[in-house]
């Protein structure tokens, strides 16, 4: 048995190891050395690039992702555990309820946040629309600011939050809702001492869906976010491209990995189950 | 209270739905502004006509084939593997690739590979952007087949053995012909994801390998352009289609 | 004196059947009162309509002669014990027990939750969890909750329905106990009709959504006003018309003295039961009756030519039936 399973493990060992594990170690390597002259690297050792993130700037930049991430994180909880909710109570169309919150997600998010850009820009339908009905006389600045982004990531994101919610309330037996209610528990009450608790591993699940790549995220800042929405995503990707300090971007991609294992790490220790 | 929740998931349900769907309908629009004006297919026959769309697209299919046949075999078989019994070194590096931010992998990608060239002479194109996209989507298919064969019941292989079967006749009579449906399913979530990809593309993409995502976002940024509105309902359609009978696959 | 809890008229209709069909009842005040039917006769229902989980359609529910019919199940004053108890996983058994005493701010809830834990015998196992506990664990647990908020009418849906044979039989007994001891009315239902006969005060036979018969256990036994509940409370061997329980069926080798009725037989086999042997015999109009005897009767071998007797006191009758 143990040679097939060597040779079945053989290529996806090598993907691993060359473009998983091996670019990794590379960023780790390049984030402790000096800036080239136009662009890659110096072979001189630093810790110079480390030092810089503590820089006020990018401290602000690296706060306001996962501050934003977390926004993003708490808004799906609001908005999704009512829709997951429903979706569990469904009955038999609960399959169908269930595609139709998971097929959006993977149908182009490119696609998405450019139909977002569509209905938030100032020519865009909403303005137009409002213009039209003569409830505004100038285009609301609707794009290009936290908001669009926190708007972009929410409904980017949403289906992360249904689905592990909506496998734990599915579990849930409507008799125990009976038994407190029986017990003198008004919906309210019942909802705060036995749904929610309940529901508690789902909403970490959900909650870690949303956060982690969130808090990495790109192209929804990039393309929804004003200048003033710079994030962690957006700063690595400028080092390697208009900035060209790769050892910086490497540094700042580090702490990015860093603080994402980190969250992971203490969700996992939380649940104690596994995402493989 | 049911009557309120009920109405709570029909608008949650526009707030996924209605942005694409709006834009799918201004797609046929005549005018080139957000103003009805009446029924036109001008702008897909403009989508059509255009040279860089069109090489877009035919790269993005073939980066997308290749990498999903790469990423297809060799998820497929780790899978198995894993399945058979646990590596916690394997699991571990592909839980690193799913948590990693999309902009982390495609940086890293670029470093590893530039420096990879600058002693072997070779250049970002084709092939790089589709080693990348192998990268990520491998992750994707071990999760989806692993997931499939963790519901196979390991007695068939044993059963299959038993009769006198190698292993390796086990795993192609026996479990390979029931890991189908998962192995489908799989393929066109890695062919999915690697059309849609932008972000790790546009950094190790060359000259010669610009694809369909990479033409849209800079119309995009360029502002509003109902080509773009006729190519994205087109893309929806074509992916939504390829997720519906994956899903139709995994069911099964 | 007053009941506790009446029923008038209750009717309840699903889509496509009716449920209930006119169910008046009258509870005393701190009886064993049982509900007792084939699934399907519409008894848990009934139960859920007390509870306040679903709404009649017609009919007034009387708590203490006051109507509760539009009261929600967290504002009566009835509690209920669940078919799978429903405990709340989450909570340990004395979250479980505190459950309904913390939604009423009770201040003697110390007090009272020691008490009820020892009452279902569960004092030392406070801190554990639902899943840590067996099978008659839980249902005392599932007591233990529902007893300490006091209500006026326990209800327990098919309570030792989960639980193994030999478990049932013993929770059985406890459960009788128990009741004597708390005073509170208890409205059970089962499926089973020993266990209604052996706890009930009074039961009340359903079948297909109406009440048969109410009456004390010996009176519904001895005494069935329709065949339905005679069948369904024990067996019954139907001669001639009439119905004769197997255990005052006898037989014997020699035609009968005066005062017994008989017909002649054949014996078709006998079976040991240990306790007793049932001799099954056939009619010559060729019915088969039971009868069941004493294994000092006398063993009778299959072709055996015999007689079965009865008393006329022992004949179940029936108007109509």
């Amino acid at each position: 048995m143990n040679r097939l399973r060597l040779g079945f493990l053989a290529p996806a060992a090598l993907i691993i190891a060359a473009l998983i594990l091996a670019p990794m170690a590379l960023v780790a390597c390049y984030s402790f050395l000096s800036r080239g002259a136009y662009g890659g690297v110096e072979w001189i050792g630093t810790l110079e690039n480390y030092a810089r993130l503590f820089d006020p700037l990018y401290l602000k930049i690296l706060a306001r992702s996962a501050v934003l991430a977390a926004a993003a994180a708490s808004l799906c909880l609001l908005l999704g555990f009512p829709l997951a909710w429903f979706i569990a109570r469904a009955g038999p169309r609960k399959h169908l309820c269930l595609s139709l919150v998971i097929l959006p997600f993977w149908t182009s998010f490119l696609v998405r946040l450019y139909a977002w850009m569509f209905l938030l820009r100032d020519t865009g339908l909403i303005n137009t629309l409002l213009l039209a009905a003569g409830w505004i006389r100038e285009p609301l600045p609707l794009l290009y600011n936290d908001g669009a982004v926190l708007l972009g990531l929410v409904y980017g994101y949403l289906p992360f939050t249904v689905l592990p919610l909506y496998a734990t309330l599915e579990r849930l037996d409507p008799s125990l809702l009976e038994a407190a209610a029986d017990l003198g528990a008004p919906p309210l009450a019942a909802f705060r001492r036995v749904v929610l608790p309940l529901a508690a591993p789902g909403m970490r699940a959900g909650a870690l869906l949303v956060f982690i790549p969130c808090l990495g995220t790109y192209l929804t800042s990039d393309l929804l976010g004003g200048s003033k929405t710079f994030l962690a995503g957006n700063l690595i990707q400028n080092q390697f491209t208009t900035a060209r300090d790769w050892p910086f971007g490497s540094a700042a991609s580090l702490v990015l990995m860093g603080l994402t294992l980190l969250v992971v790490f203490v969700w996992l220790r939380r649940q104690g189950e596994n995402l493989l | 209270m049911r009557r309120l929740l009920a109405f709570y998931a029909a608008a949650a349900y526009a707030f996924l739905h209605l942005p694409v769907i709006t834009l799918a309908v201004f797609s046929f629009n005549r005018s080139r502004f957000t103003v009805w004006e009446g029924f036109s297919l001008a702008w897909y026959r403009a989508a059509f006509r255009d040279l860089q769309l069109a090489e877009a697209a035919w790269n993005s299919l073939l980066i997308a084939a290749a990498s999903t046949v790469l990423a297809t075999v060799a998820g497929t078989l780790c899978a198995y593997a894993l399945w058979k019994r646990r590596s916690r070194l394997i699991v571990a590096s592909l839980m690193l690739s799913l948590v990693t931010p999309e902009i982390v992998t495609g940086i890293a990608l670029l470093v590893f590979f530039q420096g990879l060239f600058r002693y072997l002479n070779l250049q970002l194109g084709m092939h790089t952007v589709v080693l990348a996209h192998v990268s990520f989507s491998l992750a994707f298919v071990v999760v989806v087949v692993l997931a499939r064969l963790r519901a196979l019941d390991p007695a068939l292989e044993e059963a299959a053995m038993d009769l006198g079967a190698s292993e390796w006749r086990a795993f192609r009579d026996v479990t390979l012909p029931v890991l189908w449906p998962g192995i489908a399913a799989a393929a066109l979530l890695a062919f999915t994801v690697s059309f849609d990809d932008y972000v790790i593309t546009s950094l190790v993409a060359g000259v010669d390998s610009e694809t369909l995502p990479m033409v849209i976002y800079a119309m995009a940024r360029r502002g509003a352009n109902p080509v773009v509105n006729a190519v994205s309902a087109l893309i929806v359609i074509a992916l939504g289609g390829l997720v519906i009978l994956s899903e139709r696959l995994r069911r099964r | 004196m007053a009941p506790v809890l009446e029923l008038r008229q209750i009717s309840k209709d699903y889509p496509g059947h009716r449920a209930l069909d006119a169910v008046s009842l009258e509870i005393p005040r701190g009886a064993f009162f049982t509900l007792v039917g084939p699934s399907g006769c519409g008894k848990t229902t009934t139960l859920r309509l007390i509870a306040g989980f679903e709404q009649p359609t017609s009919g007034e529910i009387l708590l203490n002669g006051v109507p509760i019919n539009h009261l929600r199940p967290y504002q009566r004053a009835v509690s209920t014990v669940f078919q799978n108890y429903a405990l709340f996983p989450h909570l340990t058994v004395r979250g479980n027990v505190e459950f309904g005493l913390r939604q009423r701010r009770a201040t003697d809830a110390a007090a009272r939750l020691r008490r009820a834990l020892e009452l279902v015998q569960l004092a030392g196992k406070e801190s554990r969890y639902p899943a840590e506990l067996s099978g008659g664990e839980r249902q005392r647990v599932a007591l233990a909750r529902s007893l300490v908020i006091e209500p006026e009418v326990l209800l327990l849906d098919e309570p030792l329905s989960a639980l193994d044979p030999n478990l049932r039989k013993q929770m059985r007994a406890e459960l009788k106990n128990l009741q004597r001891r708390v005073g509170i009315t208890f409205l059970l239902v089962t499926h089973d009709r020993e266990e209604a006969l052996s706890l009930s005060d009074r039961i009340a036979v359903m079948h297909q959504g109406r009440i048969q018969q109410i009456g004390a256990p010996e009176e519904l036994y001895l005494r069935p006003k329709t065949r339905f509940v005679a069948d369904f409370l024990g067996a019954v061997n139907w001669i001639q018309g009439a119905g004769v329980r197997p255990e005052a069926t006898r037989i014997s080798r020699r035609p009968p003295d005066g005062g017994l009725r008989s017909l002649p037989a054949t014996v078709l086999e006998s079976l040991f039961l240990g306790s007793c042997v049932h001799v099954r015999a056939r009619l010559p109009g060729g019915d088969v009756v039971t009868a069941e005897v004493s294994r000092y009767d006398g063993d009778f071998r299959p072709g055996e030519a015999v007689h079965i007797c009865w008393l006329p006191a022992d004949e179940l009758r029936f108007d109509g039936a």
